[in-house]
């Protein structure tokens, strides 16, 4: 009962309203396939009074999995900085540049070793000694070996960091490679290009609330939110059982919204939940505006299912 | 010989960019930009199918989405000879223009507005003043007393946490932050209620495209949103666009005019020479004359004579990027070979090349736009860009400078949304008249030239493509940040961000705020930046105009 008023003060100390936490928390509970008993150990988890310490590193990547995390709304973005994590390092959105930035970054890494959460977005380049890619006059490999160990854990965020991503398609100029090919630890991988945020944060709060990492598949996802296929949870999914195909995006077949698969649709073979959770406050997805899946959640996705636009 | 000083890396910003500066009796004297960051999208592409060039370039940046994506499949548009559907180009300029709000308010407040916002010196506001203050900027809703004080209620008990986040090691308190206590806080609510608002304005975004960041409904010859022509869908979409113009209105566009008010010295300082723009959003399949922002060169800073452009005099120089090559070859049939040594100020410092127009270093851009478009007399945009100066009781020279590409950037805002609302109410017309078409089939050439000349968040935006056997043999970028934050040319002319360096004070090397504002005015994005073409060591190399 103490605990129940504590969080509540907490939580109303944070600037959140009970009911829009609480609805958030349902959403998150839904994603990871929790049932709903769980809904106030999230609220409780999330609400901790120690911000946990995030030190999120750039290496060879687009930014776009950043931009994902700034579009999640439960919890929304300012949300997510200022009452549940500590995000001590963000290249794209913290104020300090140069050498007050890696004060940052050396400060939370040394104060908080084995106790910060490391997420990196953005393949490793290795070829020629990782001159590919730098920042503070550092190699991102160096940067990687330098931080990733210290961590309590690495989050990948991305197909990129995950797998090796665009910058590792064919011919691989840079011979860049996933974090844990590059460095050779243990990561878990939230791929995507971009992921969607709510599997980002629904990864976090596993943490926090059971203290651990959430269970993962053979490629380092988790299994709440890769562990079926797009193509059984697609809202298409009776158009392909019925034989009812779209085999030109003029055609009245595309207008009606049949299935993808002969125009090249990937979601046979891919693992997320797309179909389910959606993007940008469920609004759509690739399948629902009419374009195949690409399988970007899939390892090697950029030359194992290319071309795109031809089927399986 | 002044005092060299290295930015590394430069955040707020998308990609790896390091400036090093010489700076002379409280001055910088000297500039170098260099990117740090080589992914080699060109090279990937090579032999692949010409219809997934897209989905590739697209993650050249992940901040300005879509636009790479919008080049390419224009590229090969070009290249197979389509002309696309109304909707089509309804839906494309509505998505750029979706883009273009989201990208420059997120710039404005997330990126650029703590060079000039101190979030500290906001805890010392009153909340009655601040609410006071608000009303005299603007008619915006949360600006109450009661909500002034959640807001800094909400800070103080983040920074009594001890736990700064994003915030920690910021340059507060420094001289250069001119803003009252009260204007700093209205400016980190609004900071704050940004964030919300643009994670709302990319929804526009999933309507037709199925997701944000990253698209997924452009296809070479039109888009795949089919399902989504509904009137429900278009409505979703006009509430989304209201919401958001609203924010821009009331609170964007105020609120950089009442900043730059306290910081009228910039007016004066991180000006450049020369400017170019591709232009885009076409109103027709004619191109560019029906173009909403128009085609253009200004040289000197001449808006009386705004030049047409000349593709064909697009250069890209490597004398001091990290590229090797054994002869000279034409792009469509280049080698690359980048060639790392070390960075040297002097020799070779970044991946990026040097594109130089007419042999000059351009800047492009909004301000870019702003001065092409009133140059040639687009009235919204004179009346926008007259109005503010009057406003600001500042010449028109001020717009040459760090403040004048920061206001540019709101001001195209606003002429961009509004005309948003003519394509919303086109494409409702359309689809009330029973047009639904989005798409027109096509044969893959298998061989052909294309290109795809684009205006997007950042400035003018080239794509190339050469398909050989239907596949790709060639496809080249040549984007807005190499103009803007490129390095020098085999002239050793700076770019226009090391230009725009020279003669900014840095009062503390130590914390060098005012490095910043000029470098973030520009908007940088260098993964996108970051591309190889036929690198020639000491060679100028022209692109075969198509």
């Amino acid at each position: 009962m103490q605990n129940e008023k504590d969080f509540e003060r907490r939580l109303e100390q944070k600037g959140v309203s009970r009911r829009d936490f609480m609805k958030f928390c349902t959403l998150l509970s839904a994603t990871m396939g929790l049932s709903s008993s769980f809904v106030p150990r999230i609220a409780e988890a999330i609400a901790s009074a120690q911000r946990p310490p995030v030190v999120w590193l750039a290496f060879a990547e687009c930014t776009g999995c950043a931009e994902s995390v700034l579009r999640t709304t439960y919890p929304w973005i300012d949300e997510l900085l200022l009452d549940i994590i500590s995000m001590d390092y963000h290249e794209t959105i913290m104020a300090p540049s140069g050498e007050a930035a890696e004060k940052s970054l050396h400060d939370t890494v040394t104060k908080y070793q084995g106790k910060f959460i490391c997420v990196v977005d953005g393949a490793i380049p290795t070829a020629d000694n990782g001159v590919y890619g730098m920042a503070g006059g550092k190699t991102f490999l160096e940067i990687a070996k330098e931080v990733c160990p210290k961590a309590l854990a690495t989050i990948c965020i991305g197909t990129c960091s995950s797998y090796g991503g665009l910058p590792a398609a064919a011919p691989n100029p840079t011979g860049a490679k996933s974090v844990k090919d590059a460095i050779g630890i243990n990561t878990v991988n939230i791929p995507g290009c971009p992921p969607n945020p709510i599997n980002f944060v629904g990864t976090v709060v596993n943490y926090l609330l059971f203290g651990k990492l959430p269970d993962l598949d053979g490629k380092g996802r988790p299994l709440f939110a890769y562990g079926k296929t797009i193509h059984d949870q697609c809202q298409r999914r009776s158009h392909f059982e019925q034989g009812e195909f779209v085999t030109s995006f003029e055609s009245d077949e595309a207008k009606r919204g049949y299935c993808l698969y002969q125009v090249g649709c990937k979601g046979p073979e891919t693992y997320n939940n797309c179909p389910t959770v959606k993007f940008n406050q469920g609004t759509s997805w690739p399948v629902q505006a009419g374009h195949p899946c690409i399988g970007c959640s899939e390892p090697d996705f950029w030359d194992r299912f290319s071309p795109f636009y031809k089927e399986l | 010989m002044g005092k060299r000083l290295v930015i590394d890396p430069i955040t707020r910003i998308e990609g790896h960019l390091r400036i090093e500066v010489e700076v002379t009796n409280g001055k910088v004297s000297n500039a170098w930009s260099s990117s740090t960051l080589f992914r080699g999208i060109e090279m990937m592409l090579k032999g692949r199918d010409p219809r997934d060039a897209y989905l590739f370039t697209q993650r050249a940046c992940g901040v300005c989405t879509y636009v790479h994506g919008l080049a390419s499949v224009r590229a090969v548009d070009s290249a197979a000879g389509i002309e696309i559907p109304d909707n089509a180009r309804l839906i494309r300029n509505l998505l750029l223009g979706a883009q273009f709000l989201h990208d420059h308010m997120v710039h404005f407040y997330h990126l650029h507005a703590l060079d000039w916002v101190d979030i500290i010196s906001a805890m010392k506001a009153s909340p009655q003043k601040t609410a006071e203050l608000a009303a005299k900027v603007s008619p915006a809703p949360r600006s109450g007393v009661s909500d002034f004080k959640m807001v800094l209620a909400r800070l103080k008990k983040f920074v009594d946490s001890g736990q700064l986040g994003i915030f920690a090691n910021g340059y507060w308190g420094h001289p250069a932050y001119k803003l009252p206590s009260e204007v700093n806080l209205l400016a980190v609510s609004h900071y704050l209620e940004a964030l919300r608002q643009q994670a709302r304005t990319a929804r526009m975004h999933a309507i037709f495209g199925g997701k944000n960041p990253h698209i997924q409904s452009l296809v070479v010859g039109g888009v795949t949103c089919a399902t989504d022509l509904t009137p429900d869908r278009i409505a979703e979409f006009q509430y989304l666009w209201k919401e958001t113009m609203d924010f821009v209105n009331r609170v964007y566009i105020p609120d950089v005019v009442a900043i730059a008010g306290f910081y009228k010295d910039w007016a004066k300082i991180g000006g450049t020479t020369n400017f170019l723009v591709y232009g885009d959003f076409p109103d027709s399949n004619k191109e560019p004359e029906s173009f909403l922002f128009p085609r253009g060169a200004i040289f000197k800073r001449n808006l009386g004579k705004v030049e047409a452009v000349d593709t064909g005099q697009i250069e890209e120089h490597v004398k001091h990027s990290w590229y090797e090559g054994d002869k000279a070859l034409h792009p469509s049939k280049g080698e690359t070979k980048p060639r790392y040594e070390n960075l040297d100020v002097a020799g070779r410092y970044s991946w990026m090349k040097a594109p130089r127009y007419k042999a000059e270093p351009m800047e492009v851009g909004p301000l870019a736009r702003v001065l092409v478009a009133y140059g040639k007399g687009h009235a919204p945009t004179r009346k926008a860009v007259d109005d503010l100066l009057k406003q600001l009781a500042v010449p028109q020279e001020a717009l040459f400078s760090t403040l004048g590409r920061t206001a540019a950037r709101a001001l195209e805002t606003r002429i961009i949304g509004e005309a948003m609302e003519g394509w919303i109410n086109s494409l409702v017309e359309n689809v009330k008249k029973g047009d639904t078409k989005i798409y027109t089939d096509y044969e893959m050439p298998r061989e052909a030239m294309g290109a795809g000349l684009n205006d997007v968040p950042r400035g003018s935006l080239g794509h190339w493509i050469e398909i050989k056997d239907g596949k790709i043999e060639n496809f080249q970028l040549v984007v807005p940040s190499t103009w803007n934050l490129g390095p020098r040319c085999a002239k050793d002319k700076m770019s226009p961000v090391e230009e725009a360096l020279v003669g900014t004070p840095v009062a503390d090397p130590k914390r060098p705020v005012e490095i910043l504002r000029t470098v973030h005015s520009f908007d940088p994005c260098i993964a996108c930046g970051v591309h190889v073409i036929d690198p020639k060591t000491n060679e100028v190399y022209k692109f075969k105009v198509v």
